[in-house]
């Protein structure tokens, strides 16, 4: 093993005890970035001088005896997450140039425990993706298999978990951007309940859906990075200020007499094979653990995909609106007034997909349509959210695929949106319901890409999740396997 | 579902996007076929269904009415395109 190899928790400990340095740790991760970085091409930005300066400050801080959970360890974040004095592109050319002038609030609480940061991480252009292909800066790559893609939208957040170039990473989940990609390279990665995670300095997608998530090597980092960065914020009037529990108390391994629900909905015809094994051998774990599986439905989980690109593409073409060329971002050259300025700008800023998004949630919310479509959708979702409610009254937590497929190749989908959309379809019901879902190894398909198992609980049921998934994990090697890279 | 160039070229100028020819082609195209998908939603009955705004509970966000350190005029300014002393500069809005 080398130093990159180790968990989060594991390096803490290392840390602590003074038998590591964070110069030493922060000096192998940089060695392996710029190793794997050609076949990977995780990172937008690193930020290398920095990241030494920080680990030097946390290794005084650690000899002044204080090591807190994130004190000198090498994080990564998703370009999407402000972070103060460093270019922060959202992997858009309309953001080439922008320096965050503040830091994300997630963010800061790491800062503040003295993690260090290796760079800014690639990413679909304003997380509007599942492939990581849309990033103005170029595709991920799968560190399983360099010709697939990682998942998106936080594709580089998983890739650099994977690649072991970074040892927690974060990355935001509005339709399934931690959860699939997390499953495509093998990760654990959290979507936590909507308002559980302060979104201030996050740049905003889809603001009903957005949530911001750890993503990590295995469930203990996970519970250990929620606890980071869980919590209210003033500055963000959607967190919600109910007391955060010790996520590391739900680390038992024990799940005797838990009510797991398997909605019938998401076990079709035309699962993956290798997707459909390993769901089947993690429901005989479960029921090997002392679980209880329990048949449920959730009848409207079909619709959860167009309620999803209607919502979204409204609320992302309102908030894109902001880039206009005038306060930061591109500028068009020598524009004729001020509506060619914008026009030109945004023309000349935005890629392809985030173009066809804002077309269609302008027309989502354009007069004589905004009933047909918007408020529809809205009323759909609220069909899907009382799905999970009634389930909910039967079980603890559901099991699921987190997506349909192992990572597809690069290109395979770029052609068709429509099918593109669909592989976000196990993922998205979780954000439009507003609840949490956690994505774990599973299993390992015949082409050697991982599978990911994904398990939903209630609103602010992270401990419930955390509980189930630990188990697991802890009772299989999935979450040992590493991409031979 | 149909989608005319009229409506791609109306639906542009809302969002304030300078589409080309060929992007105008391609949207068309691609927005008949996700709207018709998207059209299935119509098989529900949703008469008489609250419709969401908000995942979870959220009631109006107070805070006390106080002044708190802001930004500042530099680092504001920092990533304008274009700045005159402390405005963002513009081309003319009025001839």
């Amino acid at each position: 093993m080398e130093l990159f190899d180790y968990t989060l928790h594991h390096l803490h400990q290392l840390l602590k005890n003074r038998q590591l340095s964070s110069r030493e740790l922060t000096s192998a991760l940089l060695g392996r970035i710029e190793a794997v970085e050609p076949q990977i091409n995780a990172f937008i930005t690193r930020t290398v001088d920095q990241a030494l300066q920080d680990a030097d400050q946390a290794d005084q801080r650690i000899a002044s005896g204080d090591c807190q959970p994130l004190t000198g360890i090498p994080v990564a974040l998703k370009d999407i997450f402000m972070t103060k004095g460093v270019r922060t592109t959202c992997a858009s050319r309309i953001l080439d140039n922008f320096i965050a002038p503040y830091d994300a609030t997630a963010w800061s609480r790491m800062k503040e425990q003295g993690a260090v940061l290796l760079g800014k991480l690639n990413q679909d252009e304003f997380a509007m993706g599942s492939s990581c292909e849309n990033s103005a800066f170029g595709p991920t790559r799968n560190p399983w298999n360099t010709a697939c893609i990682p998942g998106g939208s936080s594709g580089g957040s998983a890739a650099a978990i994977a690649a072991r170039q970074a040892i927690a990473t974060l990355g935001t989940d509005t339709g399934g951007s931690i959860r699939q990609p997390a499953s495509h390279c093998g990760c654990v990665g959290l979507k936590p309940t909507y308002g559980r995670v302060s979104r201030y300095g996050v740049i905003a997608y889809a603001s009903s859906l957005d949530q911001v998530g750890p993503m990590t090597r295995d469930v203990t980092d996970c519970a250990l990075l929620l606890q980071v960065i869980a919590g209210y914020d003033p500055k963000d009037s959607t967190s919600v200020d109910t007391a955060v529990p010790d996520y590391s108390t739900a680390l038992t391994g024990d799940v005797k007499g838990m009510k797991i629900g398997l909605p019938k909905e998401y076990f079709i015809d035309g699962l993956d094979p290798a997707v459909q094994q390993a769901m089947d051998q993690a429901i005989a774990r479960f029921r090997d653990l002392g679980a209880e599986l329990v048949p449920v439905s959730l009848p409207h989980t079909g619709y959860a995909v167009a309620c999803y690109y209607l919502i979204a593409t409204a609320e992302a073409s309102s908030n894109l609106a902001r880039y206009d060329g005038i306060r930061f971002g591109h500028r068009t050259q020598n524009p004729s007034g001020l509506m060619e300025l914008m026009m030109q700008s945004r023309a000349e800023g935005f890629g392809a997909e985030v173009k066809r998004r804002i077309m269609l949630g302008t027309y989502a919310l354009s007069s004589g349509y905004y009933d047909a479509y918007y408020l529809k959708a809205q009323k759909v979702r609220s069909l899907i959210q009382q799905d999970f409610s009634a389930a909910f009254k039967q079980v603890d937590l559901l099991l699921t695929p987190t997506a349909p497929t192992p990572a597809f190749r690069i290109g395979e989908k770029t052609s068709d949106p429509l099918q593109m959309y669909l592989s976000d379809i196990f993922t998205i019901p979780v954000n439009l319901a507003g609840i949490c879902a956690i994505s774990l190894p599973a299993g390992i398909s015949g082409d050697g890409l991982p599978v990911g198992l994904q398990l939903v609980g209630r609103p602010f049921g992270e401990e419930t999740i955390l509980q189930a998934a630990y188990a697991f994990e802890q009772s299989t090697e999935w979450h040992h396997k590493k991409a031979a890279l | 579902m149909s989608i005319s160039r009229n409506d791609i070229d109306h639906v542009a100028r809302l969002a304030r996007l300078a589409l080309n020819d060929e992007e105008k082609d391609l949207f068309t195209a691609q927005m008949e076929a996700i709207l018709s998908y998207a059209e299935t939603l119509n098989e529900l009955n949703t008469d008489g269904v609250i419709p969401t705004s908000h995942a979870v509970p959220l009631s109006n966000a107070f805070r006390p009415d106080t002044a708190t350190p802001s930004l500042g005029i530099d680092l504001a300014l920092s990533n304008a395109p274009d700045r005159s002393g402390s405005y963002f500069q513009v081309p003319p809005v009025i001839e």
